[in-house]
């Protein structure tokens, strides 16, 4: 077998790996990767201007397409900059590879110039990752690496290739299938489990599905779909699960938890049994645990055991991919034989209680004369692109508004750090995504906050034509922080208030983009169809209601019951 | 509770900053650590002394499964097992106490490992209770040093982890 350097082996992997675009920026120590890349010519990369950007692109185009999204960066300050990115797909469950390079080994731990212990650094916010020390190793590692990023509970993984690694020669021996023996996600669930599911089902009152972002990752919406239907359960849906339930289905409560709707949080306060599916009990979903749910029974599926009985006590827990569990369940159901009638006089009592509280209180907002309400320009969006965009956010009450008012019936159509909370994510991983489904139309909801966490990005997106939209909701305020203290804190605004932010407009046209800017409710239309019409990149900013919050909101620590409703 | 755990792991470096960093990330706590060689090279095999109830012990080793380089992870603690710990103590040997030393050492069944004109090195094997009893018959004599590996432990029988 002929002999190949590190660096051919990184490139020849990355198109065995069916890989065509990445996302990265050059460095001292990743330098002989990028020669590799140019010479071979065949795989697209995508410079971005600050390398949090690269590791976010990777992480839309991953989250959009479903494929492993791969960034690149040099040694030191460009590894650590990929590290809010990595903890981003590590909390949030999204398969990505990041190559960065690493001085010689020779110099490892000498303090050398432009040396970090990166693998050190993101142990803990990566699925794996892996020093190599020796070429030998690594078409082996290379292979583990697109593996563990995609197999089981998908995350990052992070391959550390000092700069004698890549310029060494080895034979390059690819492995095809790949087996660990200390690693074995289970897929397939345990039969038992189904059978002990599907006889709670058959007694429960007043089930709900509580249904995270594990539906959209095993692509398995289509049976969430069908079991709902076929046993008249409602839905309700995480931040990260909206999508893959449809938010216009008549069984959607839509979301749950800190600023969830009032008929989610009712029903699960009311419920006697969840079926959580590929979702995890997260603080914002439970509010105060010891409240949360009291009369119902529990039956958990995931693919990650350790998410199970985390939070929660579990009756029913069932490890497995959601896809082939849902599978077995439906199976049970039809082996179970009973009517769709049957199901649906059972429940018929709970949806028309779920239904009163819908009409109750429904996700709402007051309108003000002359004031631009953030809410009526997301439900504009939504009525516009007519559901069909892919929606990224950034953090914070434009996230949340988002959220609520834009009606998500597709997965992969919401890209949303939900885990880590990132702003300045949303705006890079418009980018991936663009650069995923170039004939999509893409838009980033922002405030003025984040967007300007990672603005540089506009230059990215200019010089690789991509036609994304921003939307920045503007109140000149770091919203959510000061919602919180208007409610928590008596007002005091501590470091909330922007004094300057940049007029947007013309920082799009600085950057050769298009801007457009609505102050008054009656222009909103205008410059949301001007800007999603515009050729290429477009800010569409939105001067909102300064003070206006999130609502409903269940506070921090206090029971999802007890919801500000305004 | 205390939980004895026996973890195998791949001789990769960085396998047990993993576990560590896992235990300190999550904040479980360690009581002890034990780590060597097995028979198969590739496998290091990790005693882990370890507290909670019965939930943070469930997590604590799914958790640890969940590493990509954790081989096997049991409860040795869980059913009938043996565990011993090593520990080297330096104690002061004066004139007078050097006999009392001598018949603690004796009724311990530990032994004297070194001995200079004023101190005595020794070695004491056993369960942890064990070495916490002679530490304490020798702190009012004087320990000037004391090392410990950590409890290694083993199901009993048949059953290997």
């Amino acid at each position: 077998m002929a002999k190949m350097t590190g660096k051919q082996m990184v490139i020849e992997a990355l198109k065995r790996e069916g890989v065509d675009i990445i996302f990265g920026f050059p460095g001292g120590a990743i330098i002989d990767v990028y020669d590799a890349l140019e010479k071979d010519g065949t795989i697209k990369h995508v410079l971005v201007r600050h390398e949090q950007g690269a590791a976010h692109a990777a992480d839309g185009y991953a989250r959009a397409s479903g494929k492993v999204g791969v960034c690149i960066a040099t040694s030191g300050p460009g590894a650590t900059n990929t590290v809010t990115g990595i903890a981003t797909a590590n909390m949030d469950s999204v398969p990505i590879v990041v190559f960065t390079g690493q001085v010689p080994t020779a110099l490892i731990g000498n303090d050398a110039f432009q040396e970090v212990d990166i693998v050190g650094i993101t142990r803990p916010c990566t699925k794996h990752n892996y020093l190599v020390k020796d070429v030998k190793d690594l078409p082996r590692v290379l292979k583990e690496a697109f593996y563990v990023a995609r197999s089981g509970r998908p995350g990052p993984v992070l391959v550390d290739l000092p700069k004698d690694v890549q310029n060494g020669k080895a034979e390059f021996d690819y492995p095809q299938e790949i087996k660990l023996r200390s690693y074995n996600p289970v897929i397939e669930p345990h039969g038992k489990q189904i059978e002990r599911a599907y006889r709670l089902i058959e007694k429960a009152k007043r089930p709900v599905i509580y249904a995270g972002g594990g539906v959209i990752i095993s692509d398995a919406d289509k049976e969430l779909r069908a079991l709902a239907k076929a046993m008249h359960i409602p839905v309700t849906m995480t931040l990260m699960g909206l999508g893959g339930f449809p938010g216009t289905h008549e069984l959607s409560l839509g979301m749950l938890g800190m600023h969830g709707t009032y008929s989610a949080n009712m029903a699960m306060a009311n419920s006697d049994l969840i079926i959580a599916i590929g979702a995890r009990f997260d603080d914002r979903v439970t509010g105060k645990i010891e409240a949360f749910a009291p009369l119902a029974k529990i039956i958990h599926l995931d693919i990650d055991p350790t998410s199970i009985q985390k939070n929660v006590k579990v009756d029913v827990p069932i490890v497995g991919d959601c896809k082939r569990v849902l599978k077995k369940l439906l199976d049970a159901v039809k082996d179970g034989g009973r009517p769709a009638e049957a199901w649906m006089d059972q429940h018929q009592a709970w949806l028309q209680q779920l239904d009163a509280w819908k009409k109750r209180h429904p996700l709402t907002y007051k309108e003000e004369p002359g004031v631009i309400k953030p809410q009526n320009v997301i439900e504009k969006l939504y009525e516009m692109t007519k559901g069909r965009a892919i929606i990224t956010t950034e953090v914070g009450q434009n996230q949340m508004w988002t959220a609520q008012f834009y009606k998500f019936d597709e997965p992969r159509t919401l890209l949303t750090s939900g885990g880590l909370g990132t702003m300045g994510y949303g705006f890079p991983a418009a980018i991936g995504a663009q650069m995923a489904f170039p004939d999509k139309l893409v838009v980033d909801v922002a405030g003025d906050g984040s967007i300007q966490m990672n603005i540089q990005e506009m230059a990215t997106a200019m010089e690789q034509r991509l036609p994304v939209k921003i939307v920045i909701l503007n109140n000149q305020f770091l919203g959510m922080v000061r919602q919180w203290q208007e409610l928590f804190y008596d007002r005091r605004y501590a470091a909330t208030e922007f004094e300057m932010t940049p007029d947007f407009v013309k920082l799009a046209e600085a950057y050769g983009a298009k801007g457009f800017r609505a102050t008054k409710p009656e222009e909103v239309d205008d410059v949301l169809s001007k800007g999603l019409e515009a050729e290429g990149l477009a800010i569409m900013e939105f001067a909102i209601a300064r003070e206006e919050g999130v609502f409903p909101m269940v506070p921090a620590g206090k029971a999802t019951t007890e919801m500000l409703l305004v | 509770m205390k939980h004895t755990l026996s973890v195998l792991v791949e001789n990769t470096p960085g396998a047990l900053s993993r576990i560590t960093g896992l235990f300190s990330g999550r904040a479980f706590n360690i009581e002890s650590l034990n780590v060597a060689a097995t028979l198969d090279p590739t496998l290091s095999h990790i005693t882990l002394v370890t507290r909670g109830d019965e939930f943070i012990i469930e997590q604590i080793i799914k958790q640890l499964r969940r590493l990509v380089d954790v081989f096997k992870v049991v409860d040795v603690s869980e059913g009938e097992f043996v565990e011993r710990e090593m520990s080297l103590i330096k104690v002061r040997a004066e004139e007078e106490s050097r006999a009392e030393i001598l018949r603690i050492c004796d009724i311990f069944r530990c032994k004297v490992v070194d001995v200079s004109p004023k101190s005595y090195t020794l070695e004491v094997t056993g369960p942890e209770s064990k070495l916490k009893a002679v530490i304490e018959l020798l702190r009012p004599i004087g320990i000037k040093e004391i090392t410990r590996t950590g409890t290694i432990a083993m199901m009993r029988e048949r059953k290997t982890i």
